[in-house]
Formats: structure tokens, C-alpha cells, sequence
């Protein structure tokens, strides 16, 4: 299709040893070079890409310092000395229910008073006989009422023991290593925080890189259009030379922008431990997300440029591509409205399958941790055996419409034969 | 040399038919000038060339062969729509197509720099095609064409919108592309350009080529006139056989001989005009080609029921 016969290109050629014969390959490499030294060097990109980059470092340093899987603050607990024995009793009580204690000891109600109106501690225990006896400033929390109540109770049973003649403390040892014995017929594969996390970013960022990329391709291709700069490029490459290397070099562009924010979650998370006693496997998280961005930028990227080439002009791109746009928002509010919750909602399953929505969908379910390797192989595989199709459709439209000056080129236009030389 | 040959091209639009056998050749070296009114079929003949349309029929021939996709990456093309990218600099555009049609980077850059200088846009190699008034647009477009050193120049309109200057530039640089062996072929609305500047030049009307040859060849009419600057009135003409008035204003008048008159009848109206008096000028008047420009569009269109 592309090569000439060997006679034909001798007289063609100038005889200078400068002017070769271009192939396929190394029209593309051109076309795409130019797209990347453009594109990275344009202040959308570069801003774009620290944005994100920012956003994915502060939001770490923010988990970091402000919550995640770090342990909630200590309660801080003051104990009037002569009520002192019931620290030991108090940690193990918090530890049971989930709530840290620091005990401390002061003189009098009085001095715990005084540091309960300061904040510097959150109850005072002021007597434990009779009954136990707490001062708050304004009311207990849920925790504290479980911590407290369960320490009532256990303080009245230690009198009890006691009146009976029983040894409190070997009872107690004996009651707090008692625990059920559950066999869970359906375990639920709970998802753990860093995996939602994970899950959201992965949706939320393939979702805008798809997107700003979707974008720069339907800019490029009616700027070559409205420019018409086209009618010089077509003189010397084939239209889906063009075309192909257009969507490779915007295509690269948007995985550098990846690679970098990706790469940014991925130090940022194992520098700062964000992720100890979470589930989620980040390498293989980042490196699925990497290759669903590369399978669906190049679908939506096919389609974005054959449809862009119906038009001249840049106002009527949004339209024109606004049915493909589509088929990135929906399973885009799917994903992340549904799958951090309910990762096996049946909605979900069968998103992450469908070509298109499963380039958002199941990168969400392999961060979520819900998605066995079959299910991402097998979705990848479906995406991927429709590309030459698409390549075939998308070459052909960009093909039929690319020189159509004017009004929006209807689609049945575009398809129908053309040159094909 | 090689000739460029454009053979018998149709070319509808819908019910438009754009070109009806659209026929003529441009040798190696000569430039040929394309002239006719708009919508004549110039810009379409000139986009069949370059394989950015196609033809419903007819061929387009280099060197007796048809052109084929590696053959029109030689070829120079200034498009009647202008067009480069517009955030991209003078110099960085002109490289990329330079490359585009094959040449290697360093070569693409020499050339760059050649062309850019010989345009007078070296200045403005680092600038943004967006910031360049429009005569330089104009020359970087120019340059675009030139830029990977073409066998063939096809040049829809490339005097438009040029200041003086700048139409000497391109005259000059397009004289100096024929001298070197390649065919040039430009359309202009310019006429008294295409004159001076064409060694051939062909005028097309409603998608047919109506009138081809070099500029002698076409003021070479049946009818000779001349223009005789001398006695007042145009009375002393009447005696001369085989002539007739055209014209006459004051000592002006302008004469013709019709038909294969003999040859010395130039001889004869001089002597009769002297003998009526002073005449102080005596030229062969030949029509320009504004003139035969407007005789030939003038003439009916011959009306094709369409198929």
C-alpha cells in the first residue's frame, strides 16, 4: 500500500543525497514527534501535569498527618489518686472497645476539674465505690459511655467476686481471653480504606487524563482543519498517517502526565507507610491503571479524531464529540458513585467489561482489590481485539472528512468511498 | 526535460462540473501562468495534482509517468487556502515539513535557513506564524513550498496580497526555480505579472482549458493594428486599401488591417498618413493579455446538458 515500486522512485528523487524516500513508520514518528515536543512544552501541559502532581503529594502528606490508618488520638483520662487502681482496668477496657487511654493520676476532684475545663483531659474519675463516678465537661461521647459503662460493670462484678470470696483478678483473665467462634459462610472481602482511596484515584484520574487528552486530540485535529494547514500535510502523508500520528504523540503525551502522577501516589504512599496494614497491592494497581490508560486512550482517541475531522471549526467540536465524551462520563459517576461501596454491585461487574466503560471501571475494581486477574485479562482482551476495528472505522471517517471545508461533513459522507491512493 | 502533464481531467462536484477535460503541459524550466476567473477550475486542477483530491478522470504525468504518492512529495505546493500551524515558529515549521517530504534533519535546516534568508524572514525564524504580518505569513508560506528543494512548483496564487517589494522577490525566485530546470506552474489574477513573468500561459474558463501558448503566441491574431500619433482627423486613412479606423481621438489614431493583408500595408499607412502630415509616433499596436483575457471570457460558454 505504502511502498513504491523501485523504478518508479528513482527518477522521483532528486538526485541530493539529502532527500530520501519517507515510509510509514517514519511519517508517524514525525507527526507524533511534533504532537510531543509541542505538547510538552505548552504551559497547559506543564501546569496540568504539577496540578496533579501537587494534588496527589498534598493529598498523601494530608493523610499523613491528618488520619488514614493512623490510630485515633488517645483519650486522656484523669484518675483521683485515691481511685487509682482502676487504671489497669480502664486501658484493657478501652483497648477492648477500640479506644486508646492515658491514665493519669491527680491529687483531687478539684485538680481534675481544672484540667477537664482546660481540655487537657476528657473525663475524671473521681470514685469508684460505691458506684463509679465520672466528671465530663459537657456530656460522654459514644466511646466514652461504652469504655465506662463496661468498666461500671465490670467493677461491680469485681465486688461481687470479691464479696464472694473469689480472686477478681484470675477471674478477669479468664473473661477477657473468652471470645466467640465465627464461621462466616459468604466472608465478604471488605475493602479497607487505602483501597478506596486507591479506587478513587485510579477512577478520578483516568477519568481526566482521558478526558484532557480526548480534548487535545479533537483540538489538534480541526486546528490542522481550520488552519488549513491539512491541505500542505496531505500533500506529502497519507491522511491516517496523519491521523496515527497525531493519536500516538498525544497518546504519549498523556502517559508521561500519567506516569507522573501515578508514579507520585506510588513513592509518596510507600515513602510515607500510607498504605502499612492496607490490603491494596499499589504496584499492580499502578501498572493496570498505566495499561487501561494506553487501551482506552487509544479507543476514545480513534473515534475522538475521526469525529473532530467532521468539522471546521473549533466551536463545533464539543458537539460533534459529545456522544463519545459520553461514553467516558457514565461509567465514570458509575464507578466512582457505586464501586468503593458495593465493588460487586452487578452494575459494576458488567461495566468493567464493556469496552470503553471497562477502561474506567476495571482499573477501580483492580485498586478495590475485587477483581480477579481472569476478569481484568479477559475485559483487556475484549477492548483490545476491537481496536483494529476501530482504527479501520476512525482512519476511514478522518480519511472521507479531513479536507471537507465548511458545515459539519455528515457521517454517511465521510464513509463513502474516497481516494485511496 | 520532463514535462509536467495535466491530461483530460474531470472533476465533478455534485451537479457542479468543476473540470471538463482540463488539458495542457508545463516543461521542466518554463513557467507557465494559469489564468481565468474564479470558480474556473484553477484550484482544482492544482489540488488533483498534489493528490489531495481526485480526479473522476483524466491523468496527471511527470516525465511520461503518473504521478504517484512518492513522486508528489516533490512536488512544492502553495495552497490557494494558506495554512500553517499557527503557535508553531517560522523556523520549527518549516524543518518539520521539510522532513515531512523526506529530507534529512540537517539538510531540513540548512534549507530552513536558505530559504528564510533568501525570503527575507530570517529575522522572524524564532517567531510564531500568528505574530507575523501578513506579507511575511505570506513569504514563510512561500518558504514552505520551496523548503524541501521541489522538482515541481504548483503555486495557487502566490501574488496575492505581496506588497511591491515582495512581488519582486518571489518573481525573482520563481525565475530562478525555472532556470534551474523545474516547471513552475502558478495561477494569478495579476495579469500584467503573468505577462511579464510567464513563458506560457493558459487561460481557463468554466473547467476547459480556452486558450494556450506563449504571450507572442497568443497576440498573434488575424487582425494587426497599429497606433498612429500624426495628422489630425482620421480622413488620410480612408484611401489605404485593406484598412479600416478603429479609433480616433484628436492626432491619435489607431488602425487595422484585416485578414492576411499584405505584408507591406504597415508600409502603406505610414506613407499616407505622411502624406497628410507630421506623425511623430508609429507603433504595431498588440493586444495585452488583459485584452485577450477578456475576449476569450467573453465568448459564449459552451453549455453541456449534465449527465
Amino acid at each position: 500500500m505504502t511502498t513504491t515500486p523501485p523504478g518508479s522512485s528513482v527518477t522521483a528523487v532528486a538526485p541530493g543525497a539529502d532527500v530520501g524516500t519517507l515510509g510509514s513508520g517514519a511519517a508517524i514518528r514525525l507527526v507524533a514527534g511534533r504532537e510531543l515536543s509541542t505538547r510538552l512544552r505548552s504551559k497547559a501541559f506543564v501546569w496540568t501535569t504539577v496540578a496533579l502532581v501537587a494534588g496527589v503529594v498534598l493529598g498523601g502528606l494530608a493523610i499523613h498527618f491528618f488520619g488514614g490508618n493512623r490510630a485515633a488520638p488517645a483519650s486522656q483520662v484523669a484518675i483521683v489518686s485515691s481511685a487509682g487502681d482502676v487504671a489497669d482496668p480502664l486501658v484493657a477496657t478501652g483497648k477492648a472497645v477500640g479506644v486508646t487511654i492515658e491514665p493519669r493520676t491527680v491529687a483531687d476532684r478539684a485538680a481534675g476539674e481544672a484540667l477537664l475545663r482546660s481540655d487537657a483531659v476528657d473525663a475524671v474519675i473521681v470514685s469508684t465505690s460505691p458506684d463509679l463516678e465520672v466528671v465530663v465537661k459537657q456530656s460522654l461521647d459514644d466511646h466514652g459511655q461504652a469504655v465506662l459503662g463496661a468498666l461500671a460493670q465490670q467493677l461491680a462484678l469485681r465486688s461481687a467476686i470479691t464479696d464472694l470470696g473469689g480472686d477478681p483478678a484470675a477471674v478477669a483473665a479468664q473473661v477477657s481471653s473468652a471470645a466467640p467462634v465465627a464461621t462466616a459462610l459468604e466472608p465478604a472481602k471488605k475493602q479497607d480504606a487505602g483501597q478506596i482511596v486507591a479506587g478513587y484515584i485510579t477512577g478520578i484520574l483516568l477519568f481526566l487524563t482521558l478526558m484532557t487528552a480526548g480534548q487535545l486530540v479533537a483540538q489538534g485535529v480541526v486546528e490542522e482543519k481550520s488552519s488549513r494547514v491539512v491541505e500542505l500535510l496531505l500533500a506529502t502523508v497519507r491522511p491516517w498517517q496523519l491521523m496515527a500520528g497525531k493519536v500516538a504523540g498525544i497518546g504519549l503525551v498523556g502517559l508521561i502526565q500519567m506516569v507522573c502522577v501515578v508514579g507520585a501516589g506510588v513513592v509518596m504512599s510507600l515513602s510515607l507507610g500510607l498504605l502499612d496494614g492496607s490490603a491494596l497491592d499499589v504496584g499492580a494497581t499502578a501498572v493496570w491503571a498505566l495499561v487501561w490508560f494506553v487501551v482506552g486512550f487509544t479507543m476514545f482517541a480513534l473515534v475522538i479524531a475521526g469525529l473532530s475531522a467532521l468539522v471546521s471549526r473549533q466551536e463545533d467540536v464539543g458537539s460533534v464529540i459529545a456522544p463519545i465524551m459520553g461514553l467516558l462520563v457514565i461509567p465514570y459517576i458509575v464507578g466512582i458513585s457505586i464501586a468503593p461501596w458495593d465493588p460487586t454491585n452487578p452494575l459494576v461487574v458488567w461495566l468493567s467489561f464493556v469496552p470503553f466503560c471497562s477502561a474506567l471501571v476495571m482499573p477501580m475494581r483492580i485498586a478495590l482489590g475485587s477483581a480477579e486477574t481472569w476478569e481484568a485479562l479477559v475485559a483487556l482482551a475484549i477492548s483490545v481485539a476491537l481496536i483494529p476495528a476501530l482504527v479501520w472505522l476512525a482512519g476511514r471517517v478522518y480519511s472521507g472528512a479531513v479536507l471537507h471545508q465548511g458545515g459539519r461533513l455528515p457521517l454517511r459522507e465521510a464513509l463513502r468511498p474516497h481516494r485511496t491512493d | 526535460m520532463p514535462t509536467l502533464d495535466i491530461d483530460r481531467l474531470d472533476k465533478s462536484y455534485g451537479e457542479v462540473r468543476a473540470l471538463r477535460g482540463m488539458t495542457f503541459s508545463v516543461a521542466g524550466g518554463e513557467i507557465f501562468g494559469f489564468v481565468g476567473s474564479n470558480g474556473a477550475g484553477k484550484s482544482t486542477t492544482m489540488r488533483i495534482a498534489l493528490g489531495v483530491l481526485a480526479a473522476d478522470a483524466g491523468v496527471v504525468r511527470w516525465d511520461g509517468r503518473e504521478l504517484d504518492h512518492a513522486m508528489r512529495r516533490r512536488i512544492g505546493y502553495m495552497p490557494e487556502e494558506r495554512g500553517l500551524y499557527p503557535r508553531m515558529t517560522v523556523a520549527d515549521q518549516l524543518v518539520y515539513l521539510a522532513r515531512l517530504h523526506g529530507l534529512t534533519p540537517a539538510a531540513a535546516r540548512r534549507s530552513m535557513e536558505r530559504w528564510t534568508e533568501v525570503l527575507g524572514i530570517a529575522p522572524r525564524r524564532d517567531d510564531e506564524v500568528l505574530k507575523l504580518s501578513l506579507g511575511n505569513q505570506q513569504r514563510a508560506q512561500l518558504a514552505a513550498a520551496l523548503v524541501h528543494e521541489p522538482e515541481i512548483l504548483v503555486l495557487d496564487e502566490p501574488f496575492s496580497g505581496l506588497d511591491p517589494v515582495a512581488v519582486d522577490v518571489m518573481s525573482g525566485v520563481l525565475s530562478e526555480q525555472a532556470a534551474a530546470g523545474v516547471p513552475v506552474l502558478f495561477s494569478s489574477h495579476q495579469l500584467e505579472l503573468v505577462e511579464r513573468l510567464c513563458d506560457r500561459v493558459g487561460i481557463v474558463q468554466a473547467g476547459t482549458m480556452v486558450a494556450v501558448g506563449s504571450i507572442e503566441e497568443l497576440r498573434t491574431t488575424d487582425e494587426r493594428r497599429w497606433l498612429v500619433d500624426g495628422p489630425a482627423g482620421a480622413s488620410w486613412a480612408a484611401a489605404v486599401p485593406d484598412v479600416r479606423v478603429v479609433s480616433a481621438q484628436g492626432t491619435r489614431t489607431v488602425v487595422e488591417a484585416a485578414g492576411p493583408g499584405p505584408d507591406d500595408v504597415d508600409q502603406r499607412v505610414l506613407a499616407a498618413a505622411l502624406a497628410a502630415g507630421p506623425v511623430r509616433e508609429f507603433t504595431r499596436q498588440q493586444p495585452t493579455l488583459v485584452e485577450l483575457y477578456r475576449d476569450v471570457v467573453a465568448a459564449p460558454v459552451p453549455q453541456e446538458v449534465s449527465a
